[in-house]
């Protein structure tokens, strides 16, 4: 059985910074994943439509421009609406360690925040996403 | 199982998405499913579009299905990038160039990578394109990588296979190998506004007349600049006419029984092979074959007899 | 440079050192690391003597401050006449509050302002667009019409005091505002100055703030340059930047060669369109990265003077006002860590010194806490503090250019002149600078090299304290700057209260002048300018822009 762990890789907002979200998406693919990587300027909309169509197991949110609470919200609450509750959901960029717990409670499972080891992600999402 | 394939029937997305993942995954609800999803085909046009990295393919595209979009058909997109082959990921990143179709619920796209270990399209790709066709998508286009067997694998998915060259790459037409040359329906030179884009269409067209010159129809060769949006209704109506063409000259059949032929291929292959990768005792004896083979102690055709002499029986 | 005999001597001495003492050496003690790469994968060797320099001619190579090529300086006497302008990168909230914030900043020692801005205005839209959604005030201050721009100035001297403003898309714009409220405090526009970043090209290489596609976007850029040229002297229209480059993960050699690059793109431009290049080449500055190694930082800052210069005078620069290169300085953000927070100050002290040492005209110093929130008042102090103590007690403002000479710093120098110009061959072979962006030239190299830094700092082969070695297991605790949760309300209420209140005729009349002069060819500052004058806010002026050119795609580059 050929399963692939399929991650969609957004940039909500109009944050502009990708060197991150181009690292991470590098690494998971050197790790067997198929990335999807939506580009700049992403609207709530635009990043869960995109998760329906390509059934994506995970939703990695990348910002830089202080708007995560808001936006990071936005795309999470939309998954749980449109049936995809069950993707699992991480974020990095610029995040203040105090957002972090409120960030949870809405339903990203992990954040991970400047100087992170890329293997640490790659293991986050293996473990995670069921088999 | 019958739920989810009475919703894709209905055209739900998530339900298409699922079905779609469970084939890619060789899932045997999948191959139960493909089999109520088989009577519902036929009625696509199914395009394949293929040609270099940089030939500005999926901006064509993205046009493309605009247009037909405003002519009230409805479209399914599959874009295939290469895995990699040492880590067995890939970067589907050809969706990011159609992001002005993202809110249109009349286009589902879908991202896959090549997976296959064989090279070259693999069975999956057939169950999508059959997907998107039962769902009720008019149009299904088939964008491949331009490497490899890929490309012309192509021309046995397709209805009407387009091959897309740019000016300026340098030999961009010799260093598509012959065989990807002859497969094209339509040619399609981008970025028009290129310099050297004479000398490009003129090569085209020389290469048109050797190739066709016993052939009823005679290849069109189109310039298009995708970014700017001109030559789509030009080619539009080249794709409209040579699936006109296909099925005043019987053609059409002719061609669903190519694409029937190599699915069927490719689904034997694939079972094959699951077969004797997958049963235990296979792998252990393919690991003392392949010792006796690095010691010299068995050449590779023998070790395949041993192999095969096991299933035959 | 050198006596020839004397140089065979010490060539031979050194092979003799090499053989006797250094290899003998490094038998009994191994060496710490098998090569010692800098940031741009040159590798250095251990020992740099006048051998290595010895092609140099100092009259002609290196020269003197002030005279051609510049390479230790546009300026005879640097900070022995002034020091470099302080100039600290803030902005966050509301115009009200970022005031404050200019204001303890002068307050503190600040001799330049400079101005950052949220995302919805770097993109042209009013804080109530759908797309400004949850981004107000976050990452800077939000601007949305003349009527902020008021009251982010208001009791400050902006006749005394320059603003630099970190502004691309809607550059033109936002200099009209800021141009706009100089004339309504009776303030003459010839003596107003600042910067307008305004540098297009490296925002579809690295900073990704655009808005429309690159013809216009360049067509404005040298309607600011004529406009500036001749009603704003003092004005400073564009700040080509390699810092956004760098942030992105470029190496230092990429950060010069690409900068520079555009620098001489920009110069064409206004020369196709008539424009005499000592009319405008002496307000043309520079934005350069102050990174950790502060030898090839040092290196990179003369080459680019040096470069410039050269550049300048074969495309007929006759003026030597014309081929200075002025340049701000920002250390480098990305450098900063969330771990261990504090020890941030010592790599900002450390770049900042690069920056100084390599002879810049005006400096930002990151704060400590930068890796995760916008900097709080004792931070921004702390890092104002910084630039402080290196002026008045560090000795470095005593003499110009005071590495000229290092055997290391000129040959490296001398390389990554020498590397600059690969890199433009390797452009020109694509087309030049906009085809080269198109295919995704500059975008790919600068994704492979961040990519490399990564899997360096993974396997660590590059060292980050307090990330990948010496890491304490502490809470990350750093005090997050809060910023008044009612501005957002406060600023949607002005904008509806604006748009009420102003002339409408006289707002839709300018726009649509606007919108014609767009679809022409003629200079839009003026049109701007009776536009912001007539209170069209950012995002309707932007959008009337929009409209005509269009809006840029990126060529999608990993």
């Amino acid at each position: 059985m050929e399963r692939k762990i399929r991650v969609l890789v957004a940039k909500p907002g109009l944050d502009g910074h990708d060197r991150g979200a181009k690292i991470v998406a590098r690494a998971l693919r050197d790790a067997g994943m198929e990335v999807i990587y939506t580009g700049l300027h992403q609207t709530a909309d635009m990043i869960v439509e995109t998760a329906i169509q390509e059934d994506v197991d995970v939703v990695g949110l990348s910002l830089l421009s202080g708007a995560h609470m808001t936006l990071f919200v936005d795309v999470a609450k939309l998954l749980k609406k449109k049936g995809l509750g069950d993707v699992l959901i991480v974020g990095g960029g610029i995040i203040p360690e105090e957002d972090v717990p409120k960030l949870k409670k809405e339903g990203i499972s992990a954040v991970f925040g400047p100087g992170t080891h890329c293997d640490d992600i790659v293991k986050f999402i293996q473990k995670k996403v069921k088999k | 199982m019958k739920d989810l394939v009475s919703k894709v029937l209905k055209g739900d997305s998530r339900s298409i998405a699922r079905l779609i993942t469970l084939a890619e995954n060789n899932d045997p609800i999948a191959t139960k499913a493909m089999k109520d999803i088989h009577p519902h085909t036929g009625s696509a046009h199914v395009i394949g579009i293929t040609g270099v990295m940089g030939s500005g393919k999926s901006t064509l595209i993205c046009e493309l299905t605009q247009l037909y979009r405003k002519h009230g058909k409805t479209v399914g997109i599959i874009a295939i990038d290469p895995t990699s082959p040492f880590s067995g990921g890939a970067l589907l990143g050809d969706r990011v160039r159609m992001m002005e179709l993202a809110m249109d619920d009349g286009v589902f796209i879908r991202s896959m990578g090549t997976r296959g270990m064989l090279g070259g399209l693999t069975s999956s790709v057939y169950d999508v394109v059959e997907i998107l066709d039962a769902c009720g998508k008019d149009i299904v286009i088939v964008e491949t990588v331009g490497v490899g067997q890929a490309e012309v694998d192509v021309i046995k998915i397709a209805d009407t296979t387009l091959v897309i060259v740019v000016p300026g790459l340098g030999d961009s037409i010799q260093t598509l190998k012959a065989g990807v040359m002859e497969i094209a329906d339509i040619y399609v030179v981008n970025k028009a506004d290129r310099s050297g884009v004479e000398q490009t269409v003129a090569e085209v067209e020389s290469l048109v007349d050797i190739t066709c010159s016993e052939k009823e129809r005679k290849t069109p060769v189109l310039s298009t600049i995708a970014k700017q949006g001109k030559g789509i209704d030009e080619l539009l109506k080249e794709i409209n006419k040579h699936k006109n063409h296909l099925q005043k000259t019987k053609e059409f059949d002719k061609q669903r029984r190519l694409r029937y032929e190599a699915e069927l291929v490719e689904i034997i292959k694939k079972r094959l092979m699951n077969f004797i990768f997958d049963e235990s005792t296979f792998k252990e004896k393919i690991e003392s074959l392949l010792d006796q083979i690095s010691k010299k102690q068995i050449d590779p055709y023998t070790a395949a007899d041993k192999i095969l002499s096991k299933i035959l029986k | 440079m050198f006596d020839k005999k004397e140089l065979e001597n010490i060539k031979k001495n050194r092979k003799d050192w090499e053989k006797n003492n250094y290899v003998a050496h490094i038998k009994k003690h191994s060496e710490r690391k098998k090569k010692f790469e800098n940031l741009s994968g040159d590798e250095i060797k251990n020992l740099f003597t006048p051998d290595d320099i010895s092609h140099l001619d100092y009259l002609k190579d290196i020269g003197f401050p002030g005279d051609f090529p510049f390479l230790r300086g546009v300026h005879p006497n640097l900070y022995r006449g002034r020091l470099w302008t302080f100039r600290q990168f803030s902005g966050f909230g509301s115009a009200e509050e970022t005031n404050q914030r200019y204001k303890y900043l002068l307050d503190h020692g600040e001799t330049g302002l400079s101005v950052a801005f949220d995302y919805p205005t770097l993109y042209g839209y009013d804080t109530d667009h759908p797309m400004s959604r949850g981004e107000f005030g976050k990452c800077g201050v939000a601007i949305s019409s003349l009527q902020d721009m008021e009251i982010l100035f208001s009791d400050i001297p902006i006749d005394k005091v320059t603003t630099s403003m970190t502004i691309n898309g809607p550059a033109a714009v936002v200099w009209g505002f800021y141009i706009a409220n100089a004339e309504n405090r009776g303030i003459d526009r010839r003596i107003i100055g600042g910067t307008i970043q305004n540098d297009i090209l490296k925002e579809y290489i690295a900073q990704k703030s655009w808005i429309f596609p690159p013809e216009p976007s360049m067509r404005l850029i040298v309607d600011t340059f004529e406009f500036g040229s001749k009603a704003i002297p003092r004005w400073n229209t564009i700040s080509i930047s390699g810092y956004h480059i760098r942030e992105a993960g470029s190496t230092a050699v990429q950060e010069l060669a690409f900068t520079v690059g555009d620098g001489v793109e920009y110069v064409k431009w206004a020369m196709k369109r008539g424009l005499k290049i000592d009319d405008f080449a002496p307000r043309l500055s520079f934005f350069f990265n102050a990174h950790n190694d502060i030898f090839e930082e040092i290196a990179k800052y003369r080459a680019a003077r040096r470069i410039w210069a050269k550049e300048l005078k074969k495309l007929g620069a006759k003026k030597p006002r014309s081929m200075f290169m002025r340049f701000h300085t920002q250390t480098a953000g990305c450098s900063l860590t969330a771990q261990q927070p504090e020890i941030n100050i010592v790599r900002v002290t450390l770049q900042a010194l690069a920056a100084v040492l390599g002879g810049t005209q005006s400096l930002h110093t990151n704060s400590m806490d930068e890796a995760l929130a916008l900097p709080s008042e004792k931070a921004v102090r702390i890092a104002l503090r910084t630039q402080q103590i290196i002026a008045e007690e560090s000795g470095v403002d005593s003499t110009v250019d005071p590495l000229g000479g290092s055997y290391y710093i000129e040959w490296l120098t001398d390389k990554m002149e020498e590397e600059t110009y690969k890199y433009w061959d390797r452009v020109e072979q694509l087309g030049g600078v906009l085809p080269a962006i198109e295919k995704g030239f500059y975008q790919r190299e600068i994704a492979q090299a961040a990519y490399k830094y990564q899997k360096e700092i993974d396997e660590k082969k590059r060292i980050v304290v307090g990330v990948n070695d010496y890491q304490l297991d502490e809470p990350i605790d750093i005090p997050i700057l809060k910023m008044d949760e009612k501005g957002e309300g406060r600023q949607i209420n002005r904008l509806n209260k604006l748009r009420k209140n102003r002339n409408k005729q006289k707002y839709e009349r300018n726009l649509n002048r606007l919108r014609k002069a767009a679809d022409g060819d003629e200079n839009l500052m003026p049109y701007i300018l009776d536009c912001v004058h007539s209170y069209a806010t950012l995002g309707e002026t932007c959008q009337v822009l929009r409209d005509v050119f269009g809006e840029y795609e990126e060529p999608a580059i990993y």
